[in-house]
């Protein structure tokens, strides 16, 4: 297969001005990652300040009114939060090694930022945070974390002042600034070698989900649910699968309001095709004409208009079934979550809950059904309040 | 081998003693009427090349004036249909040779075979694409070359001689040398001296290549071609352009200043 590909889609589509640091990045990914040292390093952060290994948590009260094992992977529990740490720790160890000063991120949520700027106080290295204008004001707290972690936040008013927009600003930021600064990049997307780096630094989830079911429930799971933004939770919770072929792996996108001619994030499960975006092939949510369109998802950090490569790949070889929810089962999700095991998920991850909850009705009774919850609802109270407001 | 025309149109400007000047302008700016009398200005103001953008929602190579213009551009309903529909009906009317300047989507999109196609009985010479590394160009080139169309190289500071070299074999038409380490529109970082790495980096490319290379990127006055003589065969403008127009310029007057 070409580099960089998976099946049809991955690739390099970055300016010429892009390709030496991808080139460096390529290398260092070869020769760094997998060193004794790094590794021991990596596993010594993991253990230490992620707080790694993240529990799998047994839903007593939800299994027992679904008819199915409700598993829950606790990337909620990782340090910041949320699973992004997993990435960012491995990536400024390796940007460190690189002999960077700098790392750069660009951020939707505040999440990736977060994770990036609290790695980056961790290693001593500087960070600046690309963030869309609108993300800025509607994700202040998050704002508030990572300036309080040392990083400097630059808000873009270009396009559409979101995420795919802060992304455009990070790669050209990175163009002039290559010498100095490693890109951090947030999902597993973006050009090669992005994807595969990303992954690898996620897999551990299902490294460890895979080993606490056997241990725990002394079985493999039925399903492993993930929701799908970029897609990095859910490459990381799929990984170790992948092989097992009585797993089923189900990545969740969001359908927003589910209404006829509303925007949503969903290219592999309601209206997507294939095309070219921050230096990948891959599924798009673009017009005839190949302009990408807005995307729109209650979830801030679900809200891009494309998708990893890999998940493009295992939706068209069929390893994995791309589905959609709407706001509302996400919604739903929350709060069911919430008030019957006393855990509080991302609205992200109240997606891929959204997905199990309503579908365990169609699963053979008893399955062992695993959902990466991949971050911790408390930054989303306020979206929480104002829905159901505009409910009530 | 007959010589490619872009190639030929910077051999002509060379033959009279100066650099090939290379203007561009993104597709219906500042409007889609006007946007044809500035391109015909351009052209009898003594254009070796035009360089016609063709707009994209996430221009990641380009600054903000550029990025500015050309959604402006989109939201005035500009495609690629509109452009080379209207280059159609044109076809024969330039002296200057043309290269459409843009991104991959819109051109996947529109189908590469068809593309090339539609755009070479426009009467289009070559094309850039800025998200499209040598690694990648392979089927874009194999659609483009049945046709005659040049995927024009474009090469920078950083560009080590290995890499200049997959780019020089086959390379055609011209090769476009980025003058900065930033987006189109960042000033380059001299004014009327030439800093040690721009020459160098253009020596690299001049060594590399065997067609005419073209500066671009953060040119801003007419001195800087000066600094420029010797070492480079023809020099892009774009922002300056833009900016002229939008300062209530037109490209006649732009032309003037820089020939």
């Amino acid at each position: 297969m070409k580099k960089g590909y998976f099946g049809a889609f991955g690739g390099q589509f970055v300016p010429e001005l892009l390709m030496p640091p991808l080139l460096e990045l390529e290398e260092a990914m070869a020769r760094i990652l997998p060193s004794k040292e790094f590794q021991d390093e990596l596993a010594s952060e993991l253990t230490h300040f992620v707080g790694r290994p993240t529990a799998l948590t047994f839903c007593p009260n939800l299994s027992a009114k679904l008819g199915v094992k409700l598993w829950l992977k606790r990337e909620d529990l990782a340090h910041g939060g949320a699973h992004k740490v997993n990435n960012t720790i491995g990536q400024a160890l390796l940007a460190k090694k690189l002999g960077k000063k700098r790392l750069l991120a660009e951020t939707g949520a505040g999440q990736h930022g977060v994770a990036s700027a609290l790695a980056a106080a961790r290693l001593g290295l500087e960070c600046v945070i690309y963030m869309g204008a609108t993300d800025v004001e509607r994700q202040s707290l998050n704002v508030r974390r990572m300036k309080l972690f040392g990083a400097t936040v630059v808000p873009v008013e270009s396009g559409t002042k979101t995420l795919k927009d802060a992304i455009n600003a990070a790669l050209r930021v990175w163009i002039a600034d290559q010498e100095t600064t490693h890109y951090c990049f947030g999902t597993a997307a973006g050009p090669h070698p992005f994807p595969l780096l990303v992954r690898e630094l996620q897999a551990c989830i299902s490294r460890e989900a895979r080993a606490q079911m056997l241990a725990q429930a002394g079985c493999l799971p039925d399903y492993v649910v993930a929701c799908v933004g970029g897609g990095s939770n859910a490459i990381g919770a799929f990984h170790e699968f992948v092989g097992d072929a009585s797993v089923q792996l189900i990545g969740v996108e969001a359908a927003g309001s589910g209404l006829p001619g509303d925007w949503h994030s969903a290219p592999l499960s309601v209206s997507g095709s294939p095309g070219v975006l921050h230096g990948m092939h891959t599924q798009l949510i673009q017009t005839p004409e190949g302009q990408i369109l807005p995307s729109h998802s209650i979830a801030p950090g679900l809200d891009y208009p494309g998708v990893g490569p890999e998940h493009a790949a295992h939706q068209a070889s069929g390893r994995a079934q791309y589905v959609s929810v709407t706001d509302d089962v996400a919604l739903n999700a929350f709060i069911e979550l919430s008030r019957f095991e006393g855990i509080m998920p991302a609205l992200e991850s109240s997606h891929a809950l959204g997905w199990a909850l309503k579908a365990a009705k169609d699963m053979k009774p008893g399955s062992n059904v695993v959902v990466c919850l991949s971050g911790r609802g408390d930054k989303d109270l306020d979206i929480v309040n104002d829905y159901l407001a505009t409910k009530a | 081998m007959s010589t490619n025309i872009l190639t030929k149109r910077i051999a002509d400007a060379r033959a009279k003693g100066r650099l090939g000047l290379i203007p561009f302008l993104p597709a219906g700016y500042p409007d889609k009427a006007r946007f044809w009398t500035e391109i015909d200005q351009l052209d009898e103001a003594g254009a070796d090349i035009i360089e016609i953008g063709m707009p994209f929602s996430d221009p990641v190579a380009d600054g903000p004036v550029v990025e500015h213009a050309s959604l402006k551009c989109l939201d005035a309903g500009v495609n690629l249909s509109w452009i080379l529909g209207e280059l159609a009906s044109r076809k024969g009317r330039y002296k200057a040779g043309l290269v459409l300047m843009g991104y991959l989507n819109p051109v996947l999109q529109y189908g590469l075979e068809r593309f090339a196609r539609d755009a070479s009985s426009a009467g289009v010479h070559g094309v850039i694409l800025a998200d499209v590394p040598f690694e990648e160009s392979e089927p874009i080139r194999a659609a483009f070359d049945p046709q005659g169309l040049v995927l024009i190289p474009l090469v920078g500071l950083n560009t080590e001689p290995a890499r200049m070299a997959l780019y020089a074999k086959g390379g055609k038409g011209f090769a476009y040398f980025v003058s900065v380490l930033g987006t189109t529109g960042v000033q380059a970082g001299f004014d009327t001296g030439l800093p040690e790495n721009i020459r160098a980096g253009l020596t690299k490319a001049k060594a590399a290549f065997d067609i005419p290379v073209a500066l671009g990127f953060g040119l801003k006055h007419p001195d800087q071609l000066k600094a420029l003589d010797g070492l480079v065969d023809a020099a892009v403008f774009g922002s300056a352009l833009i900016r002229h127009i939008d300062a209530g310029g037109d490209s006649k007057g732009f032309m003037q200043v820089w020939k």
